[in-house]
Order: C-alpha cells, then sequence, then structure tokens
C-alpha cells in the first residue's frame, strides 16, 4: 500500500511545470490535488516515475468570473468553488450542486476540479458536469496554450486530449444567463462512494418559457461520460411538461450504459439514470419558479 | 528529500523518500502516533491533519513532500499546557467516542469546520464528518460534542 518510488519536481511557475513534463514526457503525471493519483498510485494501479507537483504555482487555484467565462484554474479545490460568493445564484446551481457531493467533505479540500477532469474517471462527478455546461479545458502544449471542447477533451476511461509532454492549466465554464439554472442528482450508497448513478442537468429558457438549450449528461453509465443527445433533442425548442421531461428521461435510460456491481444490476442502473435525469429538469426547472 | 514542516509549532527537517505519505511522516518519522491510519485510502478519516491552520487533509492521500515548508497540526498540539482544547473537552464531556480510534480524525475534521462555520447546526456537523468513518458508531454523541465545542468556542473566542 505504499507506493512504488518516483522522483519528485515541485514546480515553480506553468513554465517549470511544462518544461519538466515536456522532457520526461510519458514518465511523469502532474501532482494537483492528488486525492485519485495517489490512492491510484497507493494500489499500483499507477507508477508514474516522476511527479510533477503544481501546488506551489502561483494564482493556479484561480476560481475566476471574467465576462462570458467561469475558469477554474488547474489547483482551484472543491471546496473552494464550494464556498464562491456566487455560488448560491440559481445560475450555478449545477455547479453548487456538485460541488457539495464529491468525494466527502474532507477530500474536497485537496481535490481540484481539473484534476478530476483530467482522471476521467467514468464514475467521477466533473465530467458529467462539465458535458452538461458545456465546458471547455485550457490545455497547454508545445505550440502554446490551446482550448478544447468537453466534449472531445474526454476521450475515453481515464484518458483525456492531453498529450503527452502537456498539462492542462484551467476550465471554463460558459456563464448561464438569469433564465439558466441546472441539477445535479447522485445516488451513492455511502458519501465517497462512487455513484450508483448520477446525472446532471442545465436548462436555459427562452422569454416564452421554452427550453432554449438542454445539456444532460450521465456519470456511471458506461466508459466515459455520456452526453445524452436524444435528451438534449427532445427538449429543445419544447415547451417543459410532465411527458417530454419523462421522455428525456427515457432517453437517458437508453443512452446509459452500465456494468453490474454491488451497486446493482445493469437494468436497475439504465432504470435510475432516467429517473435522476427526470428528477434533475423537474428540480432544476422548479429552481426557474416552473412547476412542471 | 528533505523536507522541513513544521508540526504543532516544532519545526522537523528530516530526509525522506518522495513516497512518504505524511501520515507515515508523522507517526513514525516525528514519533507523533496519534494520527491514526485506518483505511490508508482516504476513506476513513481517522488521519485527517490540519495544514496551515484551515485546511483539513487526509494524511494518508498526501506525501510528506507536498508539506515542505507547511504548518501541520495534529491531535498532539490541541491541548495547551494541559488543558484540553474545547473540542477534546466537549468530546470528554459528551461520551463522543468509544475505542477512541476515529477520535483524532474526528477531531481535526471538527477543528476546521468550527473555523470555517464557528455555529454549525447539527445537520452542517453531521455534512462535514461525513468522511470520518466511527465504526463504533457512536455518531450521535459526537455531533453533540462538536456542537458543544462550537458553544465553548463561541463563548471565549480567545480560545485556539
Amino acid at each position: 500500500m505504499i507506493p512504488a518510488a518516483f522522483d519528485y519536481f515541485r514546480a515553480s511557475s506553468v513554465d517549470d511545470a511544462f518544461a519538466h513534463l515536456q522532457r520526461l514526457g510519458a514518465d511523469a503525471r502532474v501532482l494537483a490535488g492528488g486525492q485519485s493519483l495517489i490512492p491510484a498510485m497507493r494500489f499500483r494501479l499507477a507508477r508514474p516515475a516522476v511527479l510533477v507537483d503544481i501546488n506551489a504555482v502561483p494564482d493556479l487555484d484561480d476560481i475566476l468570473i471574467d465576462g462570458p467565462a467561469l475558469t477554474l484554474g488547474a489547483t482551484a479545490r472543491d471546496s473552494a468553488v464550494e464556498r464562491a460568493a456566487w455560488i448560491g445564484e440559481s445560475r450555478w446551481s449545477l455547479i453548487h450542486d456538485v460541488s457539495r457531493v464529491v468525494a466527502d467533505p474532507v477530500v474536497r479540500q485537496m481535490g481540484t476540479v481539473v484534476g478530476s477532469l483530467c482522471h476521467n474517471d467514468p464514475s467521477g462527478d466533473w465530467p458529467a458536469v462539465a458535458l452538461a455546461s458545456r465546458a471547455e479545458m485550457v490545455v497547454r502544449g508545445k505550440a502554446g496554450t490551446r482550448t478544447v471542447g468537453i466534449d472531445d477533451f474526454l476521450v475515453d476511461s481515464y484518458t483525456t486530449a492531453v498529450a503527452e509532454g502537456e498539462m492542462a492549466l484551467a476550465v471554463r465554464f460558459p456563464v448561464p444567463d438569469e433564465r439558466t439554472a441546472g441539477s445535479y442528482q447522485k445516488v451513492e450508497r455511502k458519501v465517497g462512494d462512487y455513484a450508483t448513478a448520477a446525472a446532471a442537468v442545465q436548462v436555459a429558457l427562452n422569454a416564452d418559457g421554452t427550453i432554449r438549450q438542454a445539456g444532460i449528461a450521465l456519470s456511471s453509465a458506461g466508459p466515459c461520460a455520456v452526453r445524452v443527445t436524444a435528451a438534449e433533442a427532445l427538449l429543445t425548442g419544447q415547451m417543459p411538461t410532465a411527458d417530454l421531461i419523462r421522455a428525456a428521461g427515457d432517453a437517458a435510460a437508453k443512452a446509459s450504459d452500465p456494468q453490474a456491481d454491488l451497486r446493482g444490476g445493469i437494468d436497475y442502473k439504465k432504470s435510475l439514470a432516467g429517473v435522476l435525469v427526470s428528477r434533475g429538469l423537474r428540480q432544476a426547472l422548479a429552481r426557474l419558479g416552473v412547476r412542471s | 528529500m528533505k523536507v522541513s514542516i513544521k508540526v504543532n509549532g516544532v519545526q522537523y527537517d528530516k530526509d525522506v523518500e518522495p513516497r512518504t505519505l505524511l501520515a507515515y511522516f508523522l507517526r513514525e518519522d516525528c514519533g507523533l502516533t496519534g494520527t491514526h491510519v485506518g483505511c490508508d485510502t482516504s476513506s476513513c478519516g481517522c488521519c485527517v491533519v490540519v495544514m496551515d491552520g484551515d485546511t483539513a487533509v487526509k494524511s494518508c492521500t498526501m506525501f510528506a513532500v507536498q508539506a515542505d515548508g507547511h504548518e501541520i497540526l495534529t491531535v498532539e498540539g490541541l491541548a495547551q499546557g494541559g488543558t484540553l482544547h474545547p473540542l477534546q473537552q466537549a468530546f470528554w464531556d459528551q461520551h463522543g467516542l468509544q475505542c477512541g480510534y476515529c477520535t483524532p480524525g474526528m477531531l481535526m475534521t471538527s477543528y476546521v469546520l468550527l473555523k470555517r462555520t464557528p455555529n454549525p447546526s447539527e445537520a452542517d456537523v453531521r455534512e462535514e464528518l461525513s468522511g470520518n468513518l466511527c465504526r463504533c458508531t457512536g455518531y450521535n454523541n459526537i455531533v453533540k460534542a462538536v456542537r458543544q465545542a462550537a458553544e465553548t468556542l463561541q463563548a471565549a473566542p480567545s480560545t485556539k
């Protein structure tokens, strides 16, 4: 239960971290909060030869709303998001919800949002939330800094668009307008366990009450977080009704592709994913004052 | 690798392997065995310590090299001059421990909770301690103890 030996570099700046990563390539991993990486190293599921610690890099923990985007830097902690001054606004309700259910309250004091996205655990919370929010990632590569849409960033289980020698610098969430709200619905056996199923939902309404845009995504529902495009298409342009919400849930159940384990069988998990999407839609709409 | 970590106000300058976990640094290099290791995988919270006065961390899931240059508070640093910290006194008064194995983690997690939320509701305490497991299942008295400590600390804000 002690990790394999590794070399350790503490980066003093993004340039310094990037130089280490470029030099070391596949041998190196970035250490941010470490709340997924260190347990993986302890189980010897991960054996990086070198860790590049970015926790001492100044300003990398920024949580900043600037114009059209909320930017969370690579070392911004879950608990800092949970306590942000604006987090109570209903437009941020999806992010508020998830920030209170990631792992447990102590793990959230170290764990980072960007780290969770880079880990891309199929049962992670942030990948589904980033999909529903239509976030984008800021990645530092050889050719400079680029942005990658979240759908392209989340490649497969534990795999992202961050290539060897590169590092993710931040995640950017579009600032939702005032007619937008969301909900994160997670069923877990106990705090800190992997979700049995979880759903991230965000809806933006037009002035006439029809749905302008919907973001629907699932966690623990396949090898990677799943965007439920069928549900998003069903909802867009429609008035939210009980039937429509049920249909969106059914589409999510259909899109869910879970594995049977101690938390439940496949039929149960698929059904649960659908229920959670419907429940999330009702809660998001309620937060906008719409009864459905 | 050389590290310099202040633990409970005492400077420890040690040479450690990078893979040394903070929990083992505290227990084996500093001789501070009050920090317990339960699950070893960040699930149980027995190993929680406080970093830089305001962050509760699971010391089994952090490397000692990450604490280089930082200040750590462990359960041994709570009592001052033979007087129990209000949290410790409250755990005593409310019978907030049975076997005591989880207690250091419960105390250190609660320490940060009370810094951030001086007057927590019962729900706040239960939520904040949800990553700390007590296999004696003595949760009710633990929650009572944390709320008693909150009252004591609020009545005497000069206490740490």
